[in-house]
């Protein structure tokens, strides 16, 4: 019994004969063992962006060395100044905010009243609508690059915050909807029903009584959303140019036909993912909370 | 005027099955008015459909004398305590009270005072300032009951509101349903599936099975004279014994063959209506335990239940199965012993093939 069932085995005081699964089982081995995994997972992923940030305060002659240079370089602040000098950095990260926050916000105030209608009262083709608008998020987005293009462009939203805010808005929408749909399905009809009973009309229901209880999943969703839209660079390297062009598009000037400049790209990258990073920072809990929503209850 | 009167109401919910099947319902202004029937006979359906939740497939609602079929929910002035209270979890019990007054724009001095008011009636003063949680169930539920008082409405809609009490609790929030019921004295339409709840707070109970209204009346009705033998087992516990018989009723007497060859000779007092007799019923209460080898048929007693006030036997007759009745409780009776039944006729219950009494417009007795 005791062989053939390792799990239970190990939660017995008697540990007579204990095999190696069961001593790593046992709590302390188990706990060194995972911490040990994860901090090397974590280690792995954040290696690049480490390698950006160490990157952008060397010399460019520093950043092409081989074998790579780790600690011993002189540190220096140029490549900062020499980013800032070369392009405005305030017009970009702001083109930033306004398409990922203006997107946000509209894809939030479509959403809202289009998630309660499917959670509350679903038709027959609302399971179908739901997955026809994540089919459109299978598409490689490359596919449709040519129509939108003439779309924009025929409407004369090319390299405009309009443009890129629409299309941003439209890309990310089924995601956030598909988010929002399961936090409103955590909340009970009764208690939209008892609200409708006391007198509340369908925005009042939603306003009043939806939405406050909905609120931690929608600041979860809202700011995957922004993050999204902040990184997103298909769309933005390819629909902007100069006027509309956000940190996205501030990141691919670096890499240009003259040639390779690592330690600029890396201080330009660095500058642009910083206020991400930090607001990511400040989020967590709500980020955990919207990415492994439904998983633990 | 808050009347309610429904008019072949008839719901499905997609597909072909229907869950409720042409409705017709007259309920009286102030009237408490019990729904009762198993789960899945379209009581809660039909509740919903009056509280403007759902919408009926086809048929009239009229509250007050007017058709409220296409008014919304919000509109029709009615309140509704749910089966799981639903109160506004972000709301303390005060916002909770008030919400509705507030969508109402009633001055803000009335609402205070209202809530007040009604936090007394239903003594939750002292919990005003507490978020739902912090109650426990019987407090949420008169929350719950105090968040339909305060709006004042038209009438009261109460889906099971009791099933997610404890037994004591139950109990003693039944009594003061009856009480605010006595005190208001506003419509009241409640639906169950507890027939005691049903038996003690209504003034007229409607039985509905498979989306169908069974039988409507006072609870001593629908015991006594139950339509059909779903009324007659659903109503009274424990249950009818029912037996499978062959009789005629032809003039004032009637003979009846149960099973076994128990021929059983019944005087029928008024009139009834004349046909073939496929079931006989009777409770418990009408079976009289005789000699061993007297009475109508004879048996073996096989459980014997002591619940003080009364004793149940179950007797295994031959051919009947177990048969259920009530006795005395200062007798001692004995497992294995055998008995003699004998029955009360004029307390008989006979039903037709197709189920319906053939005593139904029968006065009869008791």
């Amino acid at each position: 019994m005791a062989s053939r069932f390792p799990f239970k085995a190990s939660l017995r005081p008697d540990t007579t004969g204990m095999k190696l699964k069961e001593m790593v089982n046992n709590f302390p081995f188990k706990t060194l063992f995972i911490s040990i995994l994860a901090w090397l997972v974590a280690l792995i992923i954040f290696f690049p962006i480490y390698w950006m940030i160490l990157t952008a305060f060397k010399t460019e002659i520093d950043a092409f060395n081989t074998p790579p240079l780790f600690f011993n370089f002189d540190a220096t602040l140029e490549n900062f100044g020499i980013v800032q000098q070369r392009s405005d950095y305030l017009k970009f990260f702001s083109n930033s905010v306004m398409v990922a926050g203006g997107s946000t916000l509209i894809a939030m105030v479509v959403a809202v009243p289009a998630v309660w209608s499917m959670a509350f009262h679903p038709t027959r083709r609302t399971k179908g609508v739901l997955m026809w608008m994540l089919s459109t998020k299978m598409l490689p987005p490359v596919g449709v690059l040519v129509p939108i293009y003439l779309l924009l462009k025929n409407a004369g939203l090319l390299d405009t915050l309009t443009g890129l805010i629409i299309i941003m808005t439209l890309i990310n929408l089924p995601i956030l909807i598909w988010m929002l749909f399961t936090y409103f399905k955590e909340v009970p009809p009764d208690i939209l029903e008892a609200s409708r009973m006391d007198g509340a009309h369908a925005w009042q229901e939603i306003i009043f009584i939806l939405l406050p209880l909905a609120l931690p999943g929608m600041v979860s969703s809202a700011l995957l959303i922004i993050i999204l839209a902040w990184n997103e660079a298909f769309w933005t390297l390819n629909l902007t140019a100069s006027d509309a062009a956000p940190l996205t598009a501030f990141i691919a000037s670096y890499s240009s036909p003259e040639g390779l400049f690592w330690a600029k790209l890396s201080a330009a990258s660095t500058m642009a993912i910083a206020p991400i990073m930090v607001l990511g920072w400040f989020c967590q809990r709500q980020l955990v909370r919207g990415l492994t929503f439904g998983a633990v209850k | 005027m808050s009347e309610i009167v429904l008019t072949n109401i008839k719901k499905s919910f997609g597909g072909d099955e229907e869950v409720l099947r042409g409705i017709d319902l007259h309920i009286k202004e102030g009237e408490f008015l019990v729904l009762l029937g198993p789960s899945g006979c379209g009581k809660t359906t039909l509740l919903r459909l009056i509280a403007g939740l759902d919408t009926a497939t086809s048929g009239d609602i009229q509250i007050g004398g007017a058709r409220v079929n296409h008014i919304p929910a919000a509109k029709r002035g009615l309140a509704m305590v749910f089966q799981s209270y639903a109160l506004y979890p972000h709301m303390t019990v005060r916002g909770n009270l008030a919400f509705g007054l507030r969508l109402a724009k009633v001055p803000q001095a009335e609402i205070a005072k209202r809530v007040e008011q009604v936090a007394r009636t239903l003594e939750i003063t002292q919990l005003l300032d507490r978020k739902p949680r912090a109650l426990s169930g019987g407090q949420r539920q008169r929350v719950a009951i105090g968040r339909a008082i305060a709006r004042n409405p038209i009438a009261f809609l109460f889906d099971e509101p009791l099933s997610n009490l404890d037994a004591a609790l139950r109990v003693q929030m039944r009594l003061e349903l009856a009480r605010l019921h006595h005190r208001l004295k506003t419509t009241m339409i409640y639906v169950t599936h507890d027939q005691m709840e049903a038996m003690t707070l209504a003034d007229r109970i409607v039985v509905m099975h498979a989306g169908v209204i069974q039988q409507v009346g006072r609870a001593m009705d629908l015991y006594q004279h139950p339509v059909n033998r779903f009324v007659a087992e659903f109503i009274g516990s424990p249950k009818m014994n029912l037996f499978p018989c062959q009789g005629h009723i032809d003039g004032n007497r009637t003979r009846v063959n149960l099973a076994n060859k128990v021929q059983l000779s019944l005087q029928v007092k008024r009139k009834k209506r004349n046909g073939e007799i496929a079931t006989l019923g009777i409770r418990p209460e009408h079976l009289n335990p005789t000699a061993a080898r007297a009475g109508d048929c004879q048996g073996v007693i096989k459980v014997v239940e002591q619940l003080g006030d009364n004793t149940y036997l179950y007797v295994d007759v031959d051919g009947l199965g177990l048969v259920n009745m009530r006795v005395s409780p200062m007798k001692n009776y004995v497992i294995d012993d055998p008995i003699g039944i004998s029955f009360d006729g004029d307390f008989c219950h006979l039903f037709a093939a197709n189920g319906a009494s053939l005593r139904a417009n029968d006065a009869g007795p008791g």
